[in-house]
Formats: structure tokens, sequence, C-alpha cells
């Protein structure tokens, strides 16, 4: 697993995994994104390489474009998708602790995360917290809403729905 | 009846036009009655579109009357479907049997209007929401060489809840 982090610009995504192409390795599924000014990478990666061989391949992008670069050898693998059957939507002014006290809801009813994306949206005086959640719980939606009923009074919205995936 | 074979992503045929039914006979009823023994063979799918099955003609099945709590017309085979209006948009996670293993999440319509023909030629009308809705826009784009591959969006661009809009147009 490949972490890379830094300032976003141009070019990034294309000069990393134009090195991975040519010294031999394959990308799996990944996660790319920017989160405030820095873009992010992290990758599944399969190739010939030790972790340190990893890292040389990498020195020129990586000092070129001033990323932090870290190696997990991981034992993981493609095809092992799980499929999300709740989402649970969180909206409310932002403050220190949202995340902590729904994931600590969610975690207690055994409810596994998938995919969380936040961000913090409004204006900079009046910042609100936006938070999705994709999941797996082998509990129902319901007990799942009583799991979090406490948590509205504390000036949240908290939205939990199946998701119904279609398979046609 | 047979369970016929279904083609997978990257098979190009997948990305054909097919052309409309002119021919209401047995043999429609048969290919019919192989589509469904097919769609039933799969992975709890609930609808199959004839490209799926290398036969290029505008037929579809859904049959969403196995999910709980949605609104459905029972078991559905469509030919030559042509949505006539349609309303809202709602985003939901997909899946299909010519792209194992990855779903993603797509926009579509919330309600419909549905014109088709039933297999002896007669003409249908439906309205319809939600799932069942979603189901019907998800093998229509199979009869244009459309994939839900082709329609993933990232969640990013549907973070806040949708306003619902009462008929006439009014905020609720």
């Amino acid at each position: 697993m490949l972490t890379l982090v830094g300032e976003d610009r141009p070019g990034i995504v294309a000069k990393v995994t134009q090195a991975l192409y040519r010294a031999g390795c394959s990308l799996g599924e990944a996660s790319m994104i920017r989160l405030g000014g820095s873009f992010t990478i992290m990758m599944m990666v399969r190739g010939p390489q030790t972790p340190e061989g990893l890292t040389q391949v990498l020195a020129p992008a990586v000092e070129e474009l001033g990323l932090r670069l870290h190696i997990d050898p991981v034992a993981g693998g493609l095809h092992r998708h799980l499929v999300p059957n709740v989402q649970v939507r969180v909206t409310g002014a932002d403050r220190a602790g949202i995340v902590a006290q729904v994931t600590g809801a969610l975690a207690d009813a055994g409810f596994n995360i998938l995919e969380l994306e936040s961000d913090v949206a409004g204006d900079p005086q009046r910042p609100v917290y936006i938070m999705s959640i994709q999941g797996y719980s082998g509990q129902t939606v319901e007990a799942l809403q009583q799991a979090v009923a406490g948590l509205g009074a504390e000036g949240m919205r908290i939205d939990i729905s199946p998701v119904e995936t279609l398979i046609g | 009846m047979a369970v016929l074979d279904i083609l997978t992503l990257p098979d190009e045929r997948l990305r054909q036009v097919s052309a409309p039914v002119t021919r209401f006979d047995a043999a429609l009823r048969d290919f019919v009655a192989d589509l469904e023994a097919t769609r039933r063979a799969g992975p709890a799918a609930v609808g199959i579109a004839a490209p799926q099955v290398g036969r290029f003609e505008r037929i579809i099945i859904v049959d969403v009357s196995g999910k709980k709590r949605v609104a459905n017309h029972g078991y559905l085979v469509l030919v030559n479907p042509e949505i006539t209006h349609w309303e809202g948009f709602e985003m939901g996670r997909e899946g299909c049997l010519s792209v194992p293993d990855f779903t993603g999440n797509v926009i579509r319509a919330t309600r419909i209007r549905l014109a088709a023909r039933d297999p002896q030629g007669a003409e249908l009308q439906f309205e319809m929401e939600g799932f069942e809705a979603r189901a019907v826009q998800h093998e229509m784009d199979h009869l244009d060489g459309l994939l839900f591959v082709d329609r993933v969006v990232s969640r990013r661009t549907d973070l806040f809840q949708r306003k619902v809009y009462q008929k006439g147009g009014e905020p609720r």
C-alpha cells in the first residue's frame, strides 16, 4: 500500500504512475483526492521490487513534486469488495467531536465503515460539517437509528438509510 | 428453457445499439423464457436485457417484487420500451451481471412514465418510481450500448440531501 501526499499541482498522478509503469508495477484499487490544498494518493501496487526498491523507483517523482511517500507491505488483494448496505449522512454546525461521537455509536452497534467522506462547507464564520458514510451492518436500519438517537440533540442531523444495490 | 451465456466487460458487443422487435411470435416468447431463466440463474438480479446474452433486440425483463418495501408492478417483460416522461433524480448503488465484482453510484430519474409492448405485441403503459424505475433505466441503457459504469459518479457530487418536491413543484 503506497501513500503519497503533497501540495496539489497538475501532473502528480501522471508522473507517479508513469514511474511505476516503467518499473513493471501494476496498480490495483486506489483512492486519490484533493484534501485542503494537498493531493493525497492511497494505492495498491504490485511489483517485483522490495519496498526499498519501490522507494528508489519513485524517488525522482517524489523529489520533483515535493511528495511524502510511505510504503506498507500488505497481504491484501483484489476482488475482496464488501458491498455496503447502509448509508449514513451527517450534517451539523462544525465543532470538534462529531465524527468521534457518530462513529463511536455506530461501532458499538457493530457497524463496519467501508467509505467515509467528509467536508466542511458553509462560510468560514458559520462552517457546516458534512459527512457521508457507506458501510455494512448486520443490524437493521432501525437499530442503528436507535444507536445514534441520543446524538440528534447535540445539534446534528443524522440520516441513516438502507443502500439497496441494484443488480441488473 | 435454457440458461444463456452472459456477455461481460470488455466485450465490445455490449456497446452495440439494439434494434426494435418487429415480430411478436413464438420465437420471441421462447427467447423471453430463456432470458428469464438466465436472470434467475445469476446472483439476485432484478433485471436483464437481451443484449446481455448477445441478442441485439430491444427486450428487457424487470422484476423488483422480491425486494422488501419497494413499489412495483411485478414481473415485467418490456419490448421496445420508451421513457415518455421523467422527473426528479436520485443517486443509488448499482451493479450488473455484465460487470462482475464492481458496484458504483449512479444518478437516475426518480419517476418515469413508460410505454412498451408485451411479448404478444399489446401496448403497455406504466408509471413507476424509485427502485423499479431505476431498474428499467439500467436495463434500457443496455439497449443503447450503455453500461452503468458509463454513468458512475462520485458521492461528493451528492453530499447534500436533495430537496423533496411535491407535485406542483412546491418545495415541501
